[in-house]
């Protein structure tokens, strides 16, 4: 008898550990983004770009804007690389928009990329704003070990709380259909 | 007695299906969704060494997708070599890691190499699998006939037929540089192999 509950712990133990791991959705509009870490970067550019000081990690939400784009990507992903143009486009239109510099900010995340493998291809296609490196897809794993490339948006409010307001698998197509969509969005005008 | 074996039942079933959430999907791309075979997590080495660093890299020819032969003996006192053989099209990982090397063309022209890129597959198979990813800079190779010859010359024929996921570097002399034959669940990082081309130069 002993041994039948013992089993049966286990198992129960064994099975909950399965719930935990099909908990993990991609981020659903309206809700928040998981616990995600990245390390500050080097760069005094990119440092600026996010409003961040020092070293160490840190979330997303706390980076100094009102809405903050999220890719995750591949360097390995054909996809991925049809759409970093797209992206650079959609980076320099909010930089040209005095409404919207500063108050949009994009970053990438390297899914299963080491930072070489992300470096290459921030080097390839000119990329001019923050990609992160998550080698070990732990990143990817909280997110829901989406497909790439999926963009996340967020929008910061006033009391640092955040909520996500766009989390879509595939291509955005059009930098300026987009960035309308996500002004429309975040009410951001 | 009944209840036990109940429990042992409900445990066993409890660990497969763990396991089987468990296993890894590297293959990201988008592009690939619903045609990648999903095999699980394979045993990750499957084969027996023949080549170590230093022998002489045995020369063979092969036809490409592009419908000429290439011989590795071609690139003797012109080019260094990386072999790159996947395990077979259609599968996780490798469906993303040429794709990669497609992006590096430069890092490759900077040691002096080209890329030979070769699996098991004939070329029809090989054709339409590399298609979506666009043109390739590097040849790729058909091992179909007699099955997989280059691969088990090389070592890396598995039992049931595909290669393994290695690399070999060779230098201008036709003299193997670097072997990694890797895990086949996991794809090679780009910063290893370039570590060893530069120490080609």
């Amino acid at each position: 008898m002993k041994k039948i509950t013992i089993l049966l712990v286990v198992t129960i133990f064994l099975f909950s550990g399965l719930v935990v791991f099909a908990a993990n959705e991609p981020p659903k509009e309206g809700g928040m983004l998981p616990d995600i870490k990245l390390s500050v970067p080097n760069s005094p550019e990119e440092k600026t770009y996010l409003g961040l000081k020092g070293n160490g990690s840190f979330t997303i939400p706390q980076i100094k804007a009102n809405v903050v784009i999220i890719e995750i990507f591949s360097m390995y992903c054909p996809y991925c690389q049809k759409e970093a143009p797209i992206v650079n486009e959609l980076y320099n239109a909010i930089e040209k928009n005095p409404d919207l510099k500063g108050k949009i900010k994009i970053i990438g995340i390297g899914a299963g990329n080491t930072p070489f493998e992300v470096d290459t291809f921030k080097k390839t296609y000119d990329i001019p704003f923050p990609l992160f490196p998550d080698e070990d897809f732990s990143i990817h794993k909280v997110c829901g070990e989406v497909r790439t490339p999926f963009f996340i948006v967020i929008k910061i409010n006033k009391k640092g709380t955040h909520q996500v307001i766009y989390s879509e698998l595939g291509t955005i197509k059009n930098a300026e259909d987009f960035l309308k969509l996500i002004r429309k969005r975040s009410g951001l005008k | 007695m009944h209840k036990k074996r109940i429990a042992r039942l409900i445990l066993i079933i409890g660990i497969i299906s763990i396991v089987s959430f468990i296993t890894t999907d590297q293959c990201l791309s988008e592009m690939f969704k619903d045609y990648i075979y999903q095999p699980g997590t394979l045993k990750p080495l499957d084969s027996m060494p023949k080549l170590k660093i230093g022998d002489q890299a045995s020369d063979f020819t092969l036809p490409s997708i592009s419908g000429e032969k290439i011989s590795l003996n071609q690139y003797l006192g012109k080019k260094n070599v990386v072999i790159s053989f996947v395990p077979a099209a259609w599968t996780p990982v490798c469906s993303d890691q040429w794709p990669g090397y497609n992006l590096v063309k430069n890092i490759f022209d900077k040691y002096d190499a080209i890329l030979l890129g070769i699996t098991v597959d004939n070329i029809p198979t090989l054709y339409a699998w590399t298609f979506p990813m666009g043109k390739l800079w590097f040849p790729v190779l058909s091992d179909f006939w007699p099955h997989g010859a280059v691969a088990e010359r090389y070592g890396v024929l598995r039992s049931n037929g595909v290669s393994e996921r290695a690399l070999f570097v060779i230098d201008k002399k036709g003299i193997i540089r670097y072997i990694d034959v890797h895990d086949i669940n996991k794809r090679p990082r780009l910063e290893d192999l370039v570590k060893e081309l530069e120490k080609l130069k």
